[in-house]
């Protein structure tokens, strides 16, 4: 016990003595958090629209006035023909083409239905598959109206329209920051716990200072817990700083219980670290810790869906993200910010967790040797 | 009791493509008390027989012992009482001078009050700069810093793996004063060298060359075994010289030792006069040949041939 407590006081010193680091670790959850929520919004506006009306009639125009007041398209060029039409998406002025045929007006009211084509700038795949669905419901509301105006004075036996309206649930306004915030969080946690573990360990070993420590009565596990448990309390700072940001500068405070992300983010990091040292034991330099660890806080976090949702991903990669632990964390931090998950929903989560806890911690332990 | 005996002790790291042995079959003891010193080239082996005997590194066949315990099965009980100062310097950079002797001090169960009538002496010369960062030491203050690190648990026996390489001259000196003075408070030390001229200051000295143990005695006995006589020889062209000495029909051998040549003859009669001449004739003028007495270094030149 004595002997940890040295080994404890020894690295904190050397913790608070990296003031590079240490800055790095206390700054990086506000940049991140501030930044990151704010840049990377999904919700489009602006999308640049180019209209082809080649039929002036009241309907096209109605049709345009739609587009343009629905906040999500902004009029950016007017041309008489698709192919002008098309210079400006080549120019980079457009990012979704209308065109409008002759006699819209005239085959919608004698034929009961008319057609239009919509292109869009297919670049950026995001933006044009939203900018297309945008415009579907656009034209499916226009739709739905002229329909409506059509018929007059309803009777006895009025028109059946069937309304769908929906409303969101936990997060009502659609607001993406209270989505990408508590991830955020999650991927912060991560990167303390698991990188600077790794990368400390291997720094002893880089410096051969582990090889003095091994020719002293010092514990296989006094050695260990004394690398991983500074980095357990420091990665439950950093989610202390985090959760302040986020109640400060976004005002999201969790509908669930504080208690219950501070436990499940204990066991997490304790699997994190378990796997930051498994990491350190493959690792001869700190140039190799930073670089496996960096693959895998990639694919953990490209695949935690953080960004893009678990449920869009193939087969295949859902059943990857079953052992991704950051998955979890990122999962268990939204259902209980924004949804106040209590225990009995998560329990799963904490068995998973804990599972990788020990899995990560038993195999590192086994595969961490007190020789050269 | 010995303070360490080896037994045939082998170590060989196997890569993908070649197997090195490292140490091959070496077997010596050093008496409790003893000042022995390894010597030497880089890749000789003598890291990994020290790594072997602080229970580091698992030999592949052999058995050694230190203060009597196992490597193996006591290997607890032997990096309690084992002082080690590996070959890099491994100390914390980021800690200073006072702190990392501290910790040192903590993890043995011990602190440095304890004990600092061991390290004092080395001590006192850092103590000025006590709240420095080990890092920012010169090479000398460093292994100053190590030696005392690795004394401050009172340990019965030293293992101090090239302590002076890449230090000084004049530290040098001092840290050889140093290991004399605990050798007199009865702590046995065994240390590496690829300086020959430290071999002298040894007790006793095991000559290693390609993981083999050449010749293991006093330094003393080692020079007078050469049984040879050895000749300086100086012109004005060292590098011909050397050739051409090396050519000439009774030389044994002859190496370049700084600014002379050390030449040894065959058994076989021999005329200093006729050398001489000989290298007159190669066009060598105002050539020197003076009579000296052998060091360490041309006796494992000597031993390195045969």
């Amino acid at each position: 016990m004595r002997t940890l407590f040295f080994l404890l006081r020894k690295e904190f010193l050397q913790i608070f003595r990296d003031k590079l680091i240490l800055r790095v670790i206390f700054v990086m959850p506000i940049i991140q958090l501030i930044v990151l929520p704010n840049a990377a919004n999904f919700e489009m506006k602006n999308i640049s629209l180019s209209v082809v009306d080649r039929d002036h009639s009241e309907y096209s125009r109605k049709l345009i006035n739609k587009f343009t007041s629905s906040g999500y398209f902004r009029l950016t060029d007017v041309s008489s023909t698709y192919e002008k039409a098309l210079e400006s998406i080549e120019k980079d002025k457009a990012d979704l083409i209308i065109e409008i045929p002759q006699g819209f007006e005239r085959d919608l009211i004698r034929e009961n239905q008319s057609k239009m084509m919509i292109s869009a700038n297919a670049i950026n795949g995001q933006t044009s598959g939203l900018a297309v669905s945008y415009s579907n419901a656009i034209i499916k509301d226009f739709n739905n109206d002229i329909r409506v105006e059509w018929i007059q004075q309803p009777r006895l036996n009025p028109f059946p329209v069937i309304e769908i309206t929906s409303s969101n649930w936990f997060n009502p306004k659609m607001n993406y920051k209270y989505f990408i915030v508590p991830g955020v969080l999650a991927l912060l946690v991560t990167l303390v716990g698991f990188l600077l573990t790794s990368l400390n360990i291997v720094k002893e070993k880089e410096m051969g200072t582990i090889e003095q420590l091994n020719v002293s009565p010092i514990k296989k596990y006094q050695f260990i817990l004394g690398k991983l448990i500074p980095f357990w309390i420091l990665g439950l700072v950093v989610l202390t700083i985090g959760s302040m940001v986020s109640l400060i500068f976004y005002g999201i405070f969790p509908s669930g219980s504080f208690f219950l992300i501070y436990l499940f983010a204990a066991i997490y990091l304790i699997a994190l670290l378990g796997f930051g040292l498994l990491t350190s034991t493959f690792a001869e330099t700190q140039q190799q810790a930073m670089f496996i660890s960096y693959f895998f806080m990639m694919t953990f976090i490209l695949l935690g869906g953080l960004f893009a949702p678990i449920e869009n991903m193939p087969d295949w990669a859902r059943y990857l993200t079953y052992i991704n632990p950051v998955s979890y964390f990122i999962d268990v931090m939204r259902m209980i910010i924004l949804k106040g998950s209590g225990m009995a929903d998560l329990l799963k989560h904490f068995g998973i967790i804990s599972l990788f806890a020990v899995v990560f911690n038993v195999t590192a332990i086994l595969h961490y040797k007190k020789t050269i | 009791m010995k303070a360490v005996v080896l037994e045939n002790i082998v170590k060989t790291y196997k890569t993908k493509k070649s197997t090195v042995t490292a140490v091959d079959d070496v077997s010596f003891s050093v008496e409790e008390g003893e000042l022995f010193g390894l010597i030497g080239p880089d890749g000789a082996g003598k890291t990994s027989i020290f790594r072997i005997l602080t229970t580091l590194l698992l030999a592949d066949k052999g058995s050694a012992k230190v203060l009597g315990l196992d490597v193996v099965d006591d290997y607890k009980k032997i990096r309690d009482i084992v002082g080690y100062m590996p070959g890099k310097f491994s100390l914390y950079t980021d800690l200073t001078v006072e702190e990392n002797l501290e910790f040192f001090a903590t993890i043995f169960n011990t602190t440095i009050k304890e004990n600092y009538d061991l390290v004092a002496d080395i001590y006192k010369q850092l103590e000025p700069f006590k709240t420095r960062r080990a890092g920012k030491l010169s090479g000398g203050m460093k292994q100053k810093l190590a030696l005392s690190c690795a004394l401050i648990h009172k340990p019965k026996i030293l293992f101090l793996d090239e302590p002076t390489t890449g230090v000084d001259p004049v530290s040098r000196k001092e840290f050889w004063e140093m290991l004399k003075r605990l050798k007199a408070q009865g702590i046995s030390i065994l240390v590496s060298t690829p300086y020959m001229d430290e071999a002298k200051l040894c007790d006793r000295i095991a000559l290693i060359q390609n993981g083999k143990i050449m010749k293991i005695d006093t330094p003393q006995n080692i020079v007078n075994q050469f049984g040879k006589n050895l000749y300086a020889v100086h012109s004005e062209k060292m590098f011909n010289l050397l050739n051409d000495l090396r050519d000439y029909k009774k030389t044994e051998s002859c190496y370049a030792f700084g600014e002379n040549h050390h030449l040894s003859m065959k058994d076989e009669e021999y005329n200093l006069d006729e050398i001489k001449s000989y290298l007159e004739e190669k066009g060598h003028r105002r050539a020197t040949i003076k009579k000296i007495d052998p060091g360490i270094e041309d006796c494992f030149m000597q031993l390195m041939k045969k």
